[in-house]
Parts: structure tokens; C-alpha cells; sequence
């Protein structure tokens, strides 16, 4: 396979080694110096790709930004035949989707990520983990057309009303459960985002919960605590950057996602006045109106494309420091 | 007595505790597999009904007439799903191979791996846009290329972090035998420690294809669509993910019809793709 290993054993004289095999060494080190740098900047590409990313959205997004100021971020008008751009209302369906989501998500992977940890048993184990991943990989645009076609009918059939006479008679928080009941709008969205990024915190939850020491979880048993105080007590605390880390790669995910979002939120301009009123994502702004848009709408439609990637970018950077530092101090 | 009452009291409530815990817990993974099963089972229910010969042989139908299948944007897909393979695989693989063989001397290397991890989660309509910016409006227009560089960009993360993974698994020992005969650093690590981790290689790439095969937001604005039979990577190239996106939001009952057999196709590549790569890392760890 190479020459210094079939060369036959040259006659050891006293001194120097064959010529030929300081030339074999040369080109080795040669290439091997060669295949590091190759192979670095292979891996350099990604960071140039970041790099890029950012400096292009924000070039094509300067024309926005130098019209509106900081106001863009709090504009509420988006009027494109006037060509008058504020992102307050993208912002807000954004913020308003992803904090529904987590609402309901983080509860349930938590009870997922339990369950498979402490109560699942064991020959169960990986098929139901490969089933809550497999969750996890079904195209966004699936859960797009099953919030369309399946989730907002019966949503606005009996969902929705009956939010509206329990949660919707409170004072106080009744005001966000009025409105036309017509299934789609901020709630939907949020309720499909929520079964959207749940496997990825699922997933998250139950290897951190998995580098708990078998030895804390077995001292808390042996003093007699249930199953629920373990994991509450011990289990928890023990994991709680990991577990934030999980929520926050959540956070990234259902911040940028698109197509779920698209089919469901309602795709309106307006200001909502209820979790029942449609309204609009910076995402699904993107992909509604990016294709026919022109000119300084498209600087527009840019600048809101660089404000969601700048905030996901931090989200994401935090749950991976989360993350990385949790499983640091398992190492500790 | 009393002392006994009063503990018995408290543990009573401890357990019920317990019970209501473990009861939610096993009602969240419950209500998961539920819409697992829901989801699978209304693609079905939906998209049986348009699985025909037709699907696979026939264009997409003008608004509001009948009939018509996929096959352009089937076509299509499998395109720029092939070109971004050939793209990610080398680029992804040789990333990996620095991260895993290198990566433990340098910043950049660990700087280069906080920004993989942060580009999988990256929105994937955002790359879309950037995509635009570099490849559509420079060059004058959407494109099957621009598409697949898109895609690219999503799959190339995946390779490189699987890689990385893949090749640290590697017994140390396999390397300093391939050392200890001599054999130079890049011989190692192509032809013993690659090959050694090929099997998990294999399933980070069919990971990545299952990946792309289904994401709809980065070609809305890169290759576009094209309502015809059309194999040219220069012009704008009909794909699945969109035509499914445009077609469900349109009020033709036909394009719907096969908006559904189109997700049906997508979910069960990505499924069978995913099932295939866990099954095929499973038995090759266990030789």
C-alpha cells in the first residue's frame, strides 16, 4: 500500500539511512502537511459560510436599515405599495409562536425524556425513542398540511370553543381567547410548533438525564424517595444547564421554522388582537411574499431575514454553551 | 401511634405524588406516538388515493384541470438531491476527518465545531436567502444549481458532525498500528480510520439526505418551480417540497389531491431513509 512499508529492509550500513528513504520521508511529510491544510480548509468552509451569510443578508438589508433606522424593529406598518417597512408585527408572531410552543413542548419532553429514562421498560426503550426521533424527521412541510387540513378544522370545531368558556370567561386573560374561531392563527401555529421541536427537546432532556451518575440516583433510592422526587430533586438540579440547553435548541428551532408556521398562522399583516386572530412570522413573511417581491420590498423582506437569523444565531449559541457545559461537568 | 399516623399520612402523599408524575409522564409519550401515529395516519388515509401510474409518469396539471402527476418534480428533486450528495459528501467527509484528526490542537478547529452545531438548527429559509443573494441575483435568475447549493449548505453540517463523531470512536490503537508501520498521517486517516468508521459515515449521509430530501424553505426562492418536464440545472426546476407547498394552498381539489401523494412519497423516503441508517449503524456496530 506504500513504499516505506513494502520496501525491503535495506542493508543497515553504519550511518545514514538510504537516500531513498529520506526521499520517502520528505513526501510524506509533504503530503501529510498538504492533507492538513485540505482538510482544514474543508472545515474553514463552514465558517465562511456563517461569515457569509451574515455579510450578505446585512448588505442587502442596508437599504432598509438606513431608511427606517431602529425604528424597523418596532414599525408596525407594512404597506408595499407605499413602500413603508416595520418588522413589529413579524417580530411579534415570531416571539408570540415560539413562546406557545415552548409553553407546551418543554412540559411534555420533559415527561418524555422521564419517561424513557427512569419508568420505560428496557427492551421498550429504543423503539420508543426511535419513534419520538422519527417525530423529529418528518418534513416540516407534513405538519404544515396536517395543521391545514387536519388540526385547524377540528380546532375551530371544538378547541377553540371551548377555550373560550373556560380560559376565555377569566378576567384578566380572557381578552386573548376571543375573536373568530376559524382554527388558524398565532395559537394553531404554536400548537404545531410545539410537536415540531418537541423531539429535538425530548431528545436533549433524556441524554442529560442519562449522565446523571447512577450513583446519585441510586443514594436518593436508598433513602427512600419515589421515582418523582428523584427525578425532581436529584435528577434536575443535577442537569439543569443541560435541560435549559434543550429548551433553548428548541427555542432556535421553532424561531426559524417555516412551512409548519406558513400553513397555519393566517398570513396577515395586521397587529393581532387575540391567540385567536391570524397574524404573521418573520419565516412566513419570507416565504410568502420574498418570491414576488421587488426592489426595496426585497431589502425589506431582507432585513427581516438578517434580524432572524442574528436571534437564532444567539439562541442556538447559548444552548450549545449550555449543553457543552453540562456534559463538561460530568467529565468533572 | 401518632407519629405513625402522621407518617403514614405523608406517605401516602408522597406516592400519590409519584403516581400523578409518572402518570403525566407516561401521558406525554402517549400523546407524542399519538401524533406520530395520527400524522402517518392521515398522510395515508390522504395519500393512497393518489398513488398512481400516473404520479410517477405525468407532469404537473394546469390550474384546474384534471389528472397530471409529479413526475417533473420528482424528477427535479432527485436532481438537486444528487448534486448536493456529490457536493456534501467530500466537503463534509474532509471537515469531519480535520475536526476528528486534528481538531483536538486547535482553536479554530473548536470554533469551526460550536459553528457546525449552530448551522444544523440554523433557520433554513434564512440560507435560502443567502443563497439568493450569492447565486440568483448575480446571475439572473432561479435555478436548479442555486437549489441545490442551498441544500448543500443544509446537508453539509450533518456530514461533518456524523463524520467527526464517527472517526473519534476509532480505537486509538488502529491508529498507532498504522503509525507504528509507517504509514503517513493522511494514508491513516483515509484508508484506516475512514474505513474503519465507514458504516457511520454512511449513516450521517443518509442522514443528511433525509434531511434535505424534505425541506421545502430554502428552494422556495432558489430553484423556484416550473410547471413543466424541464432536466436543466440552469433554469428554475420543479421540485417536490415546493409544488406540495403550492398545490395544498391552492383551491383545486386535483392539485390538493396530489399535494397529499407527494407529502406521502417525501414522509416515507425520509422515514425509510432514517429507519435504514439506524439499522444499518446497529448491525455494523455489532460485528
Amino acid at each position: 500500500m506504500n513504499q516505506a512499508m513494502t520496501l525491503p529492509s535495506p542493508p543497515v550500513t553504519d550511518t545514514a539511512p538510504s537516500i531513498r528513504m529520506v526521499e520517502v520521508a520528505q513526501r510524506q511529510r509533504w503530503q501529510d502537511a498538504l492533507f492538513h491544510r485540505v482538510t482544514q480548509l474543508f472545515s474553514l468552509l463552514v465558517l465562511l459560510a456563517l461569515a457569509g451569510i451574515i455579510v450578505s443578508l446585512f448588505m442587502h438589508a442596508l437599504p432598509s436599515f438606513q431608511k427606517f433606522g431602529m425604528a424597523f424593529v418596532w414599525r408596525v406598518e407594512w404597506d408595499i405599495v407605499n413602500e413603508e417597512f416595520g418588522a413589529a408585527i413579524a417580530i411579534f408572531g415570531t416571539l408570540a409562536s415560539a413562546a406557545i410552543a415552548l409553553l407546551i413542548a418543554v412540559p411534555l419532553a420533559f415527561g418524555i425524556a422521564l419517561f424513557l429514562t427512569e419508568n420505560c421498560p428496557v427492551a421498550l426503550r429504543r423503539p420508543l425513542g426511535t419513534a419520538i426521533e422519527l417525530l423529529a424527521a418528518v418534513p416540516s412541510i407534513i405538519y404544515g398540511m396536517f395543521g391545514l387540513f387536519i388540526f385547524a378544522p377540528l380546532f375551530a370545531q371544538y378547541g377553540q370553543p371551548a377555550l373560550q368558556s373556560t380560559l376565555g370567561q377569566m378576567p384578566l386573560i380572557g381578552p386573548l381567547f376571543g375573536g373568530a374561531t376559524n382554527g388558524i392563527g398565532i395559537l394553531a401555529a404554536g400548537i404545531i410548533l410545539a410537536f415540531m421541536v418537541l423531539p429535538f427537546i425530548a431528545a436533549v432532556m433524556r441524554d442529560v438525564f442519562e449522565i446523571v451518575p447512577p450513583i446519585l440516583r441510586e443514594s436518593a433510592y436508598g433513602l427512600g424517595c419515589t421515582t418523582w422526587e428523584v427525578v425532581r430533586k436529584v435528577v434536575l438540579p443535577y442537569t439543569q444547564k443541560g435541560v435549559m440547553g434543550g429548551v433553548m435548541l428548541g427555542m432556535g428551532r421553532a424561531l426559524g421554522e417555516t412551512m409548519a408556521v406558513t400553513f397555519v398562522i393566517g398570513n396577515a399583516n395586521r397587529l393581532p388582537t387575540s391567540l385567536f386572530s391570524p397574524g404573521t412570522s418573520i419565516a412566513a413573511t419570507l416565504a410568502n411574499e420574498f418570491g414576488e417581491a421587488a426592489d426595496f420590498h426585497i431589502s425589506a423582506l431582507f432585513a427581516l431575514g438578517f434580524m432572524l437569523f442574528v436571534i437564532t444565531v444567539v439562541v442556538l449559541a447559548l444552548a450549545k454553551w449550555l449543553i457543552v457545559r453540562s456534559e463538561k461537568a460530568r467529565g468533572a | 401511634m401518632e407519629l405513625n399516623n402522621f407518617n403514614q399520612a405523608l406517605y401516602r402523599r408522597r406516592q400519590r405524588a409519584n403516581a400523578i408524575g409518572l402518570g403525566l409522564s407516561m401521558g406525554a409519550m402517549g400523546l407524542g406516538l399519538a401524533v406520530l401515529l395520527w400524522i402517518l395516519g392521515v398522510l395515508f388515509y390522504n395519500g393512497v388515493s393518489a398513488l398512481d401510474w400516473n404520479l410517477f409518469t405525468q407532469s404537473t396539471p394546469a390550474p384546474g384541470s384534471e389528472g397530471g402527476g409529479l413526475a417533473n418534480a420528482i424528477v427535479g428533486s432527485l436532481m438537486m438531491l444528487g448534486f448536493s450528495v456529490l457536493v456534501s459528501t467530500p466537503v463534509g467527509i474532509l471537515a469531519g476527518i480535520y475536526l476528528a484528526e486534528y481538531g483536538d490542537q486547535s482553536k479554530t478547529a473548536s470554533v469551526t465545531r460550536f459553528v457546525t452545531d449552530i448551522m444544523l438548527s440554523a433557520p433554513s429559509i434564512v440560507l435560502g436567502l443567502f443563497v439568493y443573494a450569492i447565486a440568483v441575483a448575480p446571475f439572473g435568475g432561479f435555478s436548479g444549481w442555486a437549489g441545490s447549493l442551498a441544500l448543500s449548505l443544509i446537508a453539509v453540517p450533518v456530514v461533518v458532525r456524523t463524520t467527526e463523531n464517527m472517526l473519534r470512536l476509532v480505537p486509538g490503537s488502529l491508529r498507532e498500528a498504522a503509525f507504528a508501520l509507517g504509514a503517513p498521517r493522511w494514508k491513516v486517516s483515509l484508508m484506516v480510520t475512514l474505513k474503519a468508521a465507514r458504516s457511520g459515515v454512511v449513516t450521517g449521509l443518509l442522514l443528511a439526505i433525509a434531511r434535505i430530501s424534505g425541506e421545502t424553505a430554502p428552494l422556495l426562492f432558489t430553484a423556484l418551480n416550473n410547471q413543466f418536464f424541464s432536466t436543466s440545472m440552469d433554469k428554475p426546476l420543479s421540485n417536490l417540497p415546493v409544488v406540495i407547498f403550492q398545490f395544498a394552498m391552492s383551491p383545486y381539489d386535483n392539485w390538493v389531491r396530489l399535494a397529499w401523494g407527494g407529502a406521502l412519497l417525501i414522509t416515507l423516503a425520509v422515514l425509510t431513509l432514517n429507519i435504514v441508517a439506524r439499522v444499518f449503524f446497529r448491525d455494523s456496530t455489532k460485528q
